[in-house]
Order: structure tokens, then sequence, then C-alpha cells
């Protein structure tokens, strides 16, 4: 089935894509900075790692990243959903230099800006290629419920 | 003590980023094209639950071969960091691998890349770039 427009579910889709991946590896380096250098000679640490607050949580966040890629890939174009994917790296850019205040130089503005209108230029346009009556697509409906019985 | 390797040269570290964008672009292709195939996973999880929609996507043989791919683009990431200043890696390979993924989507999932969306990549593109660089 086509989608011409997004619902409110599916930009809460795309939102949750851009949002969960910059969020989760900013989690995870603030947790891996807190738990300090680990040796490869004892993997324990490692593995304890995973359940400090910070890395268990960027864990979550990017587990959620994943899902919300791939349900948007159900329904949207590769070249819709990857954009926002990079919308990602504003999102880490804007949270550093907030929450850590680090400085942003001319050059990453004009980054971010670039970055921003790429996403919205591509957002304005339709989700999914329309595909004539009778191709695979009519089909794959069924046959995922099918699979998913 | 730290060795410092030698930095290589031209041809080495554009076959390493080369790794990366075609082993990244073969991964989201494979893996747009295996939900695809599946289907809109809202409306199967609205018919069968989250496990349906897990199952769907688990039992789908494309899935794994996208996730193949993924896997090996991390490890040649790994590799090319192991030889290369993040600061080439990391907005050479994210920014290709969107143009890539433009021209993959259009030739193998045969999806419409008009105007909008070729300018959209282009503008992403120059943007990660200028942003990571």
């Amino acid at each position: 089935m086509a989608h011409p427009t997004l619902n409110a579910r599916q930009y809460l889709t795309l939102g949750s894509v851009g949002l969960c991946a910059p969020l989760g590896d900013t989690c995870l380096s603030r947790g891996m900075t807190q738990v300090g250098p680990i040796s490869l000679h004892h993997p324990a640490t490692l593995v304890a790692a995973v359940f400090t607050p910070w890395i268990a949580a960027g864990i979550a966040l990017l587990i959620g990243f994943f899902a919300s890629y791939l349900t948007a890939l159900s329904w949207a174009d590769l070249t819709f959903v990857l954009p926002t994917t990079a919308f990602g790296n504003v999102i880490v850019a804007l949270l550093a230099h907030f929450w850590l205040h680090e400085p942003i130089s001319p050059q990453r503005w004009a980054g971010i800006v670039l970055i921003t209108l790429g996403v919205g230029f591509v957002a304005k346009g339709p989700s999914l290629t329309e595909r004539p009556a009778g191709s695979e697509d009519v089909e794959r409906i069924p046959v995922a419920e099918e699979r998913a019985r | 003590m730290i060795v410092p390797f030698a930095t290589p040269g031209f041809w080495p570290a554009a076959g390493m980023i080369a790794a990366v964008v075609v082993s990244s672009t073969a991964g989201e292709v494979l893996t747009a094209a295996a939900m695809k195939s599946i289907g809109d996973l809202d409306e199967i999880r609205a018919v069968s639950g989250l496990g349906g929609a897990i199952r769907a996507v688990v039992t789908c043989p494309l899935f794994f071969a996208g996730i193949g791919f993924l896997t090996l683009a991390f490890f040649s990431l790994l590799f090319a960091l192991n030889h290369l200043d993040l600061s080439l890696v990391a907005p050479a390979s994210a920014s290709l691998t969107l143009v890539t993924n433009a021209v993959a989507g259009k030739v193998f999932l045969k999806e419409n890349v008009d105007r909008r969306r070729w300018t959209a990549a282009v503008l992403v593109c120059i943007g990660v770039y200028l942003l990571a660089h």
C-alpha cells in the first residue's frame, strides 16, 4: 500500500530514527568515559560495563533506533529514510554544543543548515515510490501476514 | 610503546574507504529490500501483534543477508580506522554512502529518485562532510 503522505505515527517513527541513534551514541560515549580504560586482558570488565546505567540506556536507545529504522523501511523508500538518519549528526552537534558546551565552528553550522535543508527537502516529497497495479507490491502484504502467522 | 603506522598511500586509503562504502550500501539495500518484501510492519503488528512482526522479520533470508553486509561494513570501518584518521574516514564514508545508496536505490530497488531526492542527497552529503571534517 502506498503512503503518499505520512500519518502522525509514521512521523513519530521517523523522529525515533533521527533521535534514538545520536542519543544512544551520546549515552554510550558518556558511559564508556565513566567506566575508564578497559583492557582486552579483562573482558569481564566490558561485560560489567553493559549493566551500568548510561551504557544500558545507550543500548536500549540503539535497539529502539534499529526497530524504528526497520519499521520506516517497511513503508518508505530507502532514499527517503536515509537523510533522516543523517539528521542524527545534527542532533549530536547540537547536543555537544548545548549540553557539553563544545564550540561549533561556522563550517559546522553550515553543515547543520545543509543537512536540515536536505531532510526538509526530501520530507516534502512522497515517502514511497508508487508502483503500477499488478506489480509485486500489490501482493506483498498478504504474503507478509502469512509469514507473520 | 606504541609504534605509529606508516600512513597508507592514496590507493590503499581509497580501497579501505571503498570497502566501507560498498559493504554498507549492499547492507542498506538488502535490508530495505527485505523490509519491502515483508510489507508494512505497522499493519502486520496490528494484525499479528509484536511477536508476529518480529517473526516476519527474522524469517526473511534477505534481512540476514543485509545484516551480514552491515556487519562486514562495521569491521571494514574498524580496519580503516586502524590505518587512517577518523577525520578522513568518518566524513568520507558517511557522505559517499549517501550518494551510493541513492544510486543503488534507483538501480536495484527501482525507487523513484527524482530531482528532489538527488538534491537532498547532495545537500546532506556536503552537510555531513562539513559537520564531520
